[in-house]
């Protein structure tokens, strides 16, 4: 019996002419457009100089910033005003303020004060600029005092910092986000697209012809469920093909591991899918229902901003999205080389929401209602 | 216009009777905007860290005791050796590791340098930068301090001005954006569904066969909804004000009329996609989930457009939250006025007008 549903079910997804197009468009777009987009990295922050000395030294300084590679130099004002008009507008991010007596003030050895004005709309960008802007400022100086006294003799007890990032060392955005982005597709895929169908099923009044058929109702829900789950492992294989042609991102971990989680998921997702299904009567307020969560999930997952910033409670909200523990599955297997063993602390909350989903799920289904 | 007004009031009915889908687009803009305008924050606060001190001494314990002090750092215990680093960071038990080296005290009073390896998980660059730094600004610091013999001739001193959110709160820079998102995604899926659902269930016979225009079909299923959209902006504002505390620094009638425009076009948006959708799972499709990754990625409201590559800046054009985005983040946190947001909507006039245009072309007066 099953065997014939499931058969049905996928000609129905091959007859549509929309479904099959966009399960394969979907990951392409998730793997070769959105990598390009999903880069925090800090890059060509506008710079305007405000240099009230205009001498040779500050000219130089301009210079060394410019060359430093993170700034793009916007234009210069005459004054503080201009310069914020600029920020205003959104064509520069970040204003340098020069004294006038720069020059002389250094070579008297009094200490001049440059003025570094970040636009901090957004936190991380602001802060990373004017942090760049500093200690290209501070080498700056470092660079004039070596070239008058060569040999320091005198610095005593300094320390040097030498810092390494474990797993990504050059520090490739695309790699931090291109796992993350794969369990997008994949919820997507083995979440929303069951839930509609049913529910499709419910508003087209098919679902009745169904109930008064001996088919029992586990055999119904796994009919629809099947299809989805294998059109998942697919794509999500495809996914994985991509990512390291395209990117050249490997995994460094476990395969199985990865696998593993990929099932743990896809079934507490597609339970999911199932309780919103059973609530839903519409395809409007199961859509909704699905955007709705999914949005939660998505944020509170640690897919863009990391979870240890967040509030207490939203971390505790954090503990049932299922994309938490999927994102750091993917990222562990992805980048830190992680096994079975390592992914514990993930495997336990995904399978007890499983458990928790599935049999919320088959509680709330009533096939006679 | 009399057809219209009763067309409406057709459709106010058709919405207030279904009471929980009401209910739904009510609440869903309220609480995704404070979840997200809550948890979304880059800010670094008590990431822990782990020391690997092969001889600790007083000056390893000072520094560590400098920078559990700091609101940025947890102190998590020692590491036995550098072999204990990696299972430590893959656990996600340190965020931060810093190695000392064997003879740290004595190499500083005898070479006059010592070094110290500061070491963090890179697989979130962000972070993994913003943390390096915050650290190794703590431990130079003390540094420079146990060294008053230096002189610090050609030292320039740098004064730092943050300007529009000097707390450096995350929610004035995210919350334009989600706002942005949710009313752009909501508005679209509402209306999606409207005309997919009359081909679906065959009442669009009925529809076409009465003496109604298509432009008056089309307005008639925008307007109910725009007035819910309406509502659900002036919650989402009174929320971001109240409970996430975004003021609106700028003009109000800049920031409606923006609003207004804004809703318009989302509404468009789904009209036309119900129009060129033949049932209503294709539409939802494309608006919730076709949409969904693009607003959120192309839209800046996350990432910066200008670390984009050029053909997705390009692209970044065609998304109306976009502008919607750079429009609200210019007058409610930088308090800008009308003047500034006149590109933004100028595109978001011509957005609505070239959505309506394709609507009513796709519109096909006939049956297949």
């Amino acid at each position: 019996m099953l065997r014939y549903l499931v058969q049905k079910e996928f000609l129905q997804i091959r007859r549509n002419p929309f479904l099959p197009r966009m399960i394969l468009m979907f990951p392409m777009m998730i793997l070769l457009v959105l990598p390009f987009a999903a880069n925090f990295d800090i890059k060509n922050i506008n710079l305007v100089v405000v240099d009230h000395d205009e001498s040779m030294l500050s000219e130089r300084l301009v210079k060394k910033i410019e060359s430093s590679g993170y700034f793009r130099l916007a234009g210069y004002c005459h004054n503080d005003s201009d310069a914020l008009g600029m920020v205003e507008l959104g064509k520069a991010d970040t204003i340098l303020e020069i004294p006038y007596g720069f020059d002389k003030d250094l070579g008297k050895g009094s200490v001049p004060e440059v003025l570094i004005s970040a636009d901090t709309v957004n936190g991380t960008k602001g802060g990373l600029g004017s942090a760049y802007l500093t200690t290209v400022i501070q080498d700056f100086s470092a660079d004039l005092l070596q070239e008058i006294q060569p040999i320091s003799g005198n610095r005593k007890s300094l320390i040097t910092i030498e810092s390494q990032y474990r797993y990504n060392p050059y520090l490739l955005y695309p790699n931090f986000m291109i796992p993350a982005l794969m369990v997008i597709g994949l919820l997507l895929i083995t979440g929303f697209l069951p839930a509609l169908n049913i529910v499709g099923e419910k508003e087209s009044g098919t679902i009745e012809s169904m109930n008064v058929t001996p088919v029992r109702k586990l055999t119904l829900i796994l009919s629809k469920l099947i299809p989805y789950w294998v059109i998942g492992f697919l794509v999500f294989s495809f996914m994985l093909v991509l990512a390291y042609f395209v990117w050249g991102l490997a995994i460094t971990g476990s395969l199985l591991a990865l696998y593993l989680a990929v099932l743990l998921f896809v079934f507490t997702i597609s339970g999911f899918g199932l309780i919103i299904s059973n609530y839903a009567n519409t395809y409007q307020q199961a859509m909704f229902m699905m955007f709705f969560f999914v949005m939660i999930f998505d944020f509170l997952s640690g897919l863009f901003t990391p979870i240890a910033s967040m509030p207490e409670w939203a971390k505790i909200i954090s503990y049932a999205s299922p994309l938490r523990y999927m994102i750091e599955v993917l990222r562990g297997v992805y980048l830190k080389g992680c096994t079975i063993s390592d992914l514990k602390g993930q495997y336990l909350p995904l399978g007890v929401l499983m458990l928790l989903f599935n049999s919320w799920a088959i509680i709330s289904y009533r096939k006679n209602s | 216009m009399h057809t219209l007004s009763a067309f409406v009031r057709k459709e106010f009915h058709h919405i207030l009777r279904d009471r929980w889908t009401l209910i739904i687009l009510l609440v869903t803009p309220i609480i995704m905007l404070v979840l997200i305008g809550f948890a979304m924050t880059t800010e670094v606060k008590g990431t822990t860290f782990m020391v690997v001190a092969p001889e600790r001494d007083v000056s390893t314990s000072e520094l560590v005791q400098i920078l559990s002090q700091s609101v940025y750092f947890t102190f998590a215990g020692y590491l036995p050796d550098e072999q204990a680093i990696d299972s430590a960071l893959r656990q996600g038990m340190a965020g931060l590791i810093v190695v000392f080296p064997s003879h740290f005290a004595s190499d500083r009073t005898n070479t006059g340098t010592s070094s110290v390896a500061v070491i963090t998980d890179g697989s979130d660059p962000n972070t993994a930068k913003t943390l390096t730094n915050y650290a190794s600004a703590i431990m130079l610091g003390w540094a420079q301090k146990q060294n008053t013999t230096i002189q610090n001739t050609l030292s320039i001193g740098i004064e730092t001005r943050l300007l529009y959110n000097p707390a450096m709160k995350g929610a004035y820079n995210f919350v334009p954006g989600v706002l942005g998102m949710i009313l752009l995604l909501i508005c679209a899926m509402m209306t999606s569904i409207s005309i997919a659902r009359e081909k679906e269930s065959g009442t669009m016979e009925i529809l076409l066969s009465s003496p109604m225009q298509p432009v008056v079909i089309i307005l008639a299923k925008t307007i109910p909804y725009f007035f819910l959209s309406c509502l659900n902006l002036v919650t989402s504002l009174a929320m971001s004000m109240t409970v996430l505390g975004v003021p609106v620094r700028g003009s109000w009638v800049a920031l409606i009329c923006v609003s207004l425009l804004y809703i318009f076009v989302g509404l468009l948006l789904g009209v036309m996609i119900s129009t060129i959708a033949n049932s209503q799972l294709v539409a939802l499709l494309v608006s919730g989930m076709g949409l969904m990754l693009p607003v959120m990625l192309l839209s800046g409201m996350m990432f910066p457009i200008e670390s984009m590559p050029f053909p997705l800046r390009l692209i970044s054009h065609i998304i109306p939250a976009r502008w919607y985005v750079s429009a609200m983040r210019k007058v409610m946190i930088k308090g800008l006025g009308f003047g500034s947001i006149l590109t933004e909507l100028t595109v978001l006039a011509c957005m609505s007008a070239v959505l309506l245009v394709i609507s009513l072309k796709k519109f096909k007066p006939r049956l297949e």
